[in-house]
């Protein structure tokens, strides 16, 4: 068990900078989660972290020592890949015992036939099938030992791939979107068990997903990323109130957030759309802002933040249902809402509210502003769990 | 209810028909270019047919004896069978150990792969020449190199002992092309996260990564490449009818070689067409028992 620490990483691929300058401290027993678009930079991280790939600039340290010159082996870490990347051609045990066999045989005792000549062999073979044994009982999978991961399902070969990994005991675990390749329900279910694993060994996890929904609920922290940053670091509740910019506020909350053009009154107020906020934005930079609203924080009503919308169409998720809009003013804008399944579906021109508190400001590079809301009373702290 | 019974049995006539219509061609193909020659193969063997010949009698097994019996045969089986001992290895291993250099290229890798190809593009028969050439006691380049390194020179193709393993190197160097390119696309096929695994799995040695990943990887090439050698080089003939013809005192006869003398030049028909037969059952037993032994080894 170990911290993971990098410094300045940086690296290129000829023309194209894939990570500029990550600075990225991750302490010991944590999950953390780089979160972020395809091609940001997520995947080619986590491999520099593994000795995969080389980075062009920086260092990585795990428990304090300098890794750099390390082979990924000696780095004493443990990968869970997309595609699991299983040996076809061994049997589940021989998949799980490999990294032991690897370790603890030499070269000689390793090859084929003249393997049997070794004495010592059969003495350090034995202890490694009590190892991999213990390890499958903890993941259940001691009944298909004998079978080849051809035979398996998805789940079941997602399990011989940790198995693999958990067996060497290793100082973090590196995983690279290793449940995308199953199916909806049963990336529920290993959501939950991954969480349990990373609860009973306390073992460093760094965990790479597209998914924000993987991010905001595995995680204690997670590092949204964009074209080679971390755009933010923090808990999911973190991210998810306060989102550092606009992509970040984009990228975390399902369905996407709502994005008002918006403009500082001579007052000092937010003007949206002809109406004045009862937000204060004095230490705005710039005259153009944008106004970030999560759907769920609509409602169908007035007060005095209300945007005026068009009714387009509603989706029924059975609990819930997310109402699209059209603004009045800017009709390319479209307006989602999030409304329990009793409330009347509205027709025509209707008028969404949001209390200030719930308005996140931008300013025109997109960065967040923080601003003082009139009415502002206690945050109401949203559960992070509650983003679907 | 009749008519509907009626339909359904029309229904099915039809597609029966249909399969059959659709199985014929390949079928009848089937037939006229394979089965039809190999059964008038099969009786031409139990006769006395001499080409030109205006009558001939069935002599039963007569010409099966005399093949069992005659040295020319028996030396042809074992100089061919010797052949393809040097051949099926050399031009699977080597053409393998080339892949793997040539596979770990990047800007090269085309330039090798077109070198390595060209001798399959050339004619053999053509390039028999230069390997004539290159083999001469006394002009030839590989004798002028080896006199140059303090070594004998040697008479590669008129020396008995040496005539069947310069043949055998001549297959080879043939082969290697072909296979190579066999094996570049096996390996260009092994997902590149299995070499990533097994690099953090603690098998970052070459014949580590080699024996858990890369041969494993390769089985159904390696069968298919073993097959196919296998083949290939029990056809020995172009060489040894261009370069050889057989000798020195018979030291390169091979079985295809035998049944051409037997059959374009000796005109003995019925015996040539027994030697055929024993040809296709050595092919045909080689192949059946590499496909089953090896199947079973290979994982796909």
């Amino acid at each position: 068990m170990a911290g993971v620490t990098l410094r300045g990483i940086g690296k290129a691929f000829g023309d194209t900078a894939v990570l500029n300058n990550i600075d990225l401290d991750i302490a010991d027993g944590e999950f953390l989660t780089l979160v972020g678009p395809s091609g940001c930079g997520k995947s080619t991280l986590l491999r520099i972290i593994a000795g995969l790939e080389s980075q062009d600039r920086g260092s990585v340290s795990i428990s304090g020592n300098s890794v750099d010159h390390l082979r990924p082996h000696e780095r004493r870490i443990a990968m869970v890949f997309q595609n699991y990347a299983l040996y076809p051609h061994m049997s589940v045990f021989d998949n799980i015992a490999l990294p032991l066999t690897m370790t603890r045989l030499n070269l000689f005792e390793r090859l084929p036939l003249m393997c049997h000549l070794s004495l010592r062999r059969r003495r350090v073979m034995a202890e490694i099938a009590r190892e991999v044994r213990a390890v499958a009982e903890q993941l259940r999978i001691e009944s298909f030992f004998h079978r080849r991961p051809g035979q398996l399902s998805g789940g079941q070969r997602q399990r011989v791939a940790l198995g693999r990994a958990m067996v060497r005991h290793p100082q973090a675990f590196l995983m690279d979107e290793p449940l995308s390749n199953l199916d909806a329900k049963l990336r529920v279910h290993m959501r939950g068990e991954l969480t349990e694993l990373h609860a009973r060994l306390g073992v460093t996890m760094i965990y790479v997903t597209h998914d924000q929904i993987e991010a905001m609920t595995m995680s204690d922290r997670l590092a949204v990323m964009d074209h080679g940053d971390i755009l933010q670091l923090g808990t999911p509740a973190d991210v998810y109130e306060r989102p550092a910019n606009i992509a970040v506020a984009q990228f975390i909350g399902s369905p996407a957030i709502n994005l008002f053009p918006a403009r500082v009154g001579p007052g000092g107020q937010v003007e949206l759309l002809g109406r004045t906020l009862p937000i204060d934005t004095r230490n705005a930079p710039a005259a153009e802002l944008t106004i970030g609203v999560r759907p769920e924080a609509m409602r169908i009503g007035d007060g005095p933040c209300a945007v005026t919308c068009r009714f387009r169409r509603r989706e029924n998720l059975g609990s819930e249902s997310i109402l699209h809009f059209d603004l009045v003013a800017s009709p390319e804008v479209a307006v989602l809402c999030r409304i329990d399944n009793d409330t009347p579906i509205p027709e025509g021109e209707v008028t969404l509210a949001f209390e200030p508190r719930d308005c996140h400001v931008f300013d025109n590079e997109g960065r967040r502003i923080e601003v003082e809301s009139r009415n502002a009373a206690s945050r109401d702290v949203r559960r992070a769990s509650e983003v679907r | 209810m009749n008519a509907v019974a009626a339909q359904i049995t029309r229904q099915q006539w039809i597609e029966r028909f249909a399969g059959l219509g659709f199985a014929a061609p390949a079928f009848i193909l089937l037939v006229l270019t394979n089965l039809a020659p190999l059964a008038a193969l099969a009786s031409l063997s139990f006769t006395n047919y001499e080409l030109g010949a205006l009558n001939f009698s069935f002599v039963g097994l007569k010409n099966f004896s005399t093949a069992l019996h005659d040295p020319v045969i028996r030396r042809s089986v074992t100089n061919t069978l010797l052949y393809v001992a040097i051949v099926v290895p050399g031009g699977v291993l080597i053409s393998l150990f080339v892949a793997i250099l040539i596979h770990q290229r990047k800007r090269t890798r085309s330039l090798y792969e077109v070198i390595y190809f060209l001798p399959v593009t050339s004619t053999l028969i053509a390039m028999a020449t230069m390997w004539q050439f290159l083999l001469h006691p006394t002009l030839g380049l590989i004798n002028q190199t080896l006199k140059g390194l303090g070594f004998a020179g040697t008479a590669f193709l008129s020396e008995p002992r040496l005539a069947i393993p310069t043949l055998a190197a001549i297959g080879i160097w043939q082969l290697v092309g072909f296979n190579m390119v066999l094996f570049l696309a096996g390996l260009s096929a092994i997902p590149r996260d299995l070499y990533e695994a097994v690099d953090i799995d603690g098998a970052s040695h070459p014949i580590d990564r080699f024996l858990k990943v890369t041969w494993p990887m390769l089985g159904p090439t390696t069968m298919f490449v073993t097959v196919t050698t296998f083949i290939t080089a029990f056809k020995i003939f172009d060489t040894v009818a261009v370069m050889t013809r057989g000798g020195p005192g018979g030291a390169s006869e091979v079985l295809l070689y035998a049944i051409y003398l037997e059959g374009f030049q000796y005109f003995h028909m019925s015996y040539a067409a027994t030697l055929t037969l024993v040809f296709l059952a050595f092919t045909l037993v080689f192949s059946v028992l590499q496909t089953f032994i090896l199947d079973r080894r290979v994982h796909y």
